[in-house]
């Protein structure tokens, strides 16, 4: 259902959970990829409405840190009002010097990964074992698997990949005349 | 972290809310607020500015200056389309959910849609909070698999020989559509054409506003 431009919140919680989200994430005490991980894992994950969710995860890493009950650690950085700006517009970005050169070039034929890792991932099911070609290539950036895990940035490659309707969803769904495409990084791809 | 699957019922609606009222969650947020300023993790004036800054600063009339720009200047919509980080940052967007930003341009033969399947990614720093069908399960699901049917729902029909390009962000990688110029525009000033880019144009979901 469309909604207008300047509807941004349905309940007034909802600007004080993203503000706690956002000031939280900027303590350092985890990384946008442990948010992510806490979040879609709650058991609930698809009945809740999206401020409902990033309450949920924001309590369990809350909890998770000892940070309410338990022995709390010193925040590293604390958001105060006067950065908020230089904060939010410098954002975190995540390209890294790649370690090693890049395993594919572009319009390169691959295969994604077929399998569900027992973590934190950004394979689509609906993207897994499929035929793609690689359509953008997007350097190094940090890995969301291994980061949401606690392991560490372990840069990857990270691609584009760009895949045929009928791959995906096969001959009678479709009639859409599309194209689909994921953002892969390099361990989720095979060489075919 | 274990029963992490994203194999679940696509096509389920958002179930009601009936476990707790409106009050109990209100009161939940503000004692959550309350014992991490306490503790001294949180300044509230903070989050007072950050709120502020996605009601009055940072919004889809950000991205509607980029797309203006882009369809005012060549030399601007080269640049966007080559590095479109660096191009938005040159008008002064940046940040937070925008990181690493890329430009895709609609003509008659493609019409790019953005969505993100495994939760709702989105390039604030252009266009602000996500709306909330976009954060919804079914446009979610059903914008991969039946993106004709969604633009549909939205009221656009694009022509049969329109191919559709949809951007699914599983990355940190954000997408901003750059819709193609409204006909009868070229009299326009690149102020009156910012007013014709609707948010939902630069996801794809919409067209840019006819010149009336």
């Amino acid at each position: 259902m469309p909604e207008p431009e300047g509807e941004l919140f349905h309940a007034p919680w909802e600007p004080r959970v993203l503000a706690l989200t956002v000031a939280m994430g900027a303590t350092g005490l985890w990384n946008i990829d442990m948010s992510r991980a806490a979040r879609e894992t709650l058991p609930n994950y698809r009945e809740l409405s999206y401020y409902r969710i990033w309450l949920a995860g924001l309590e369990k890493l809350l909890a998770a840190s000892g940070i309410l009950n338990g022995i709390p650690p010193a925040p590293p950085q604390v958001l105060y009002a006067d950065a908020v700006a230089t904060v939010l517009s410098r954002g975190r970005p995540c390209s890294r010097i790649p370690q090693s050169p890049a395993r594919f070039v572009l319009g390169q034929r691959v295969r994604t990964r077929g399998t569900q890792p027992d973590h934190h991932t950004r394979l689509p099911a609906y993207a897994r074992g499929k035929l793609g070609v690689i359509e953008r290539v997007h350097g190094a950036h940090v890995f969301a698997d291994a980061h949401a895990q606690g392991l560490g940035e372990s840069p990857q490659w990270l691609y584009t990949v760009a895949f045929d309707e009928r791959e995906l969803w096969g001959e009678q769904l479709a009639a859409q005349s599309s194209i689909m495409s994921v953002d892969a990084w390099e361990p989720y791809l095979e060489p075919v | 972290m274990h029963d992490h699957d994203h194999d679940h019922d696509h096509e389920q609606q958002p179930h009601p809310e009936h476990d707790e009222s409106l009050g109990a969650l209100e009161l939940r947020v503000r004692a959550l607020e309350a014992a991490l300023t306490v503790k001294g993790y949180i300044d509230p004036a903070a989050l007072d500015v950050v709120i502020d800054t996605y009601q009055t600063k940072i919004g889809p009339r950000n991205g509607a200056q980029v797309v203006a720009r882009a369809w005012c200047d060549v030399e601007f919509r080269r640049r966007l389309l080559e590095d479109a980080t660096a191009a938005i940052a040159s008008l002064g967007f940046s940040g937070r959910q925008g990181e690493h930003m890329v430009a895709v341009e609609n003509t008659p033969q493609v019409h790019n849609l953005v969505v993100c399947t495994l939760c709702s990614c989105y390039p604030w720093a252009v266009l602000g909070l996500p709306p909330t069908w976009y954060k919804s399960a079914p446009y979610r699901s059903r914008a991969v698999k039946d993106p004709r049917g969604v633009l549909r729902d939205f009221g656009v029909q694009l022509p049969e020989s329109t191919r559709i390009r949809v951007w699914d962000s599983t990355a940190e990688v954000r997408y901003l559509v750059i819709p193609q110029r409204p006909a009868g525009s070229s009299h326009l000033s690149e102020g009156e054409l910012a007013s014709l880019v609707t948010r939902d144009s630069m996801i794809g979901m919409g067209l840019a506003a006819a010149v009336s």
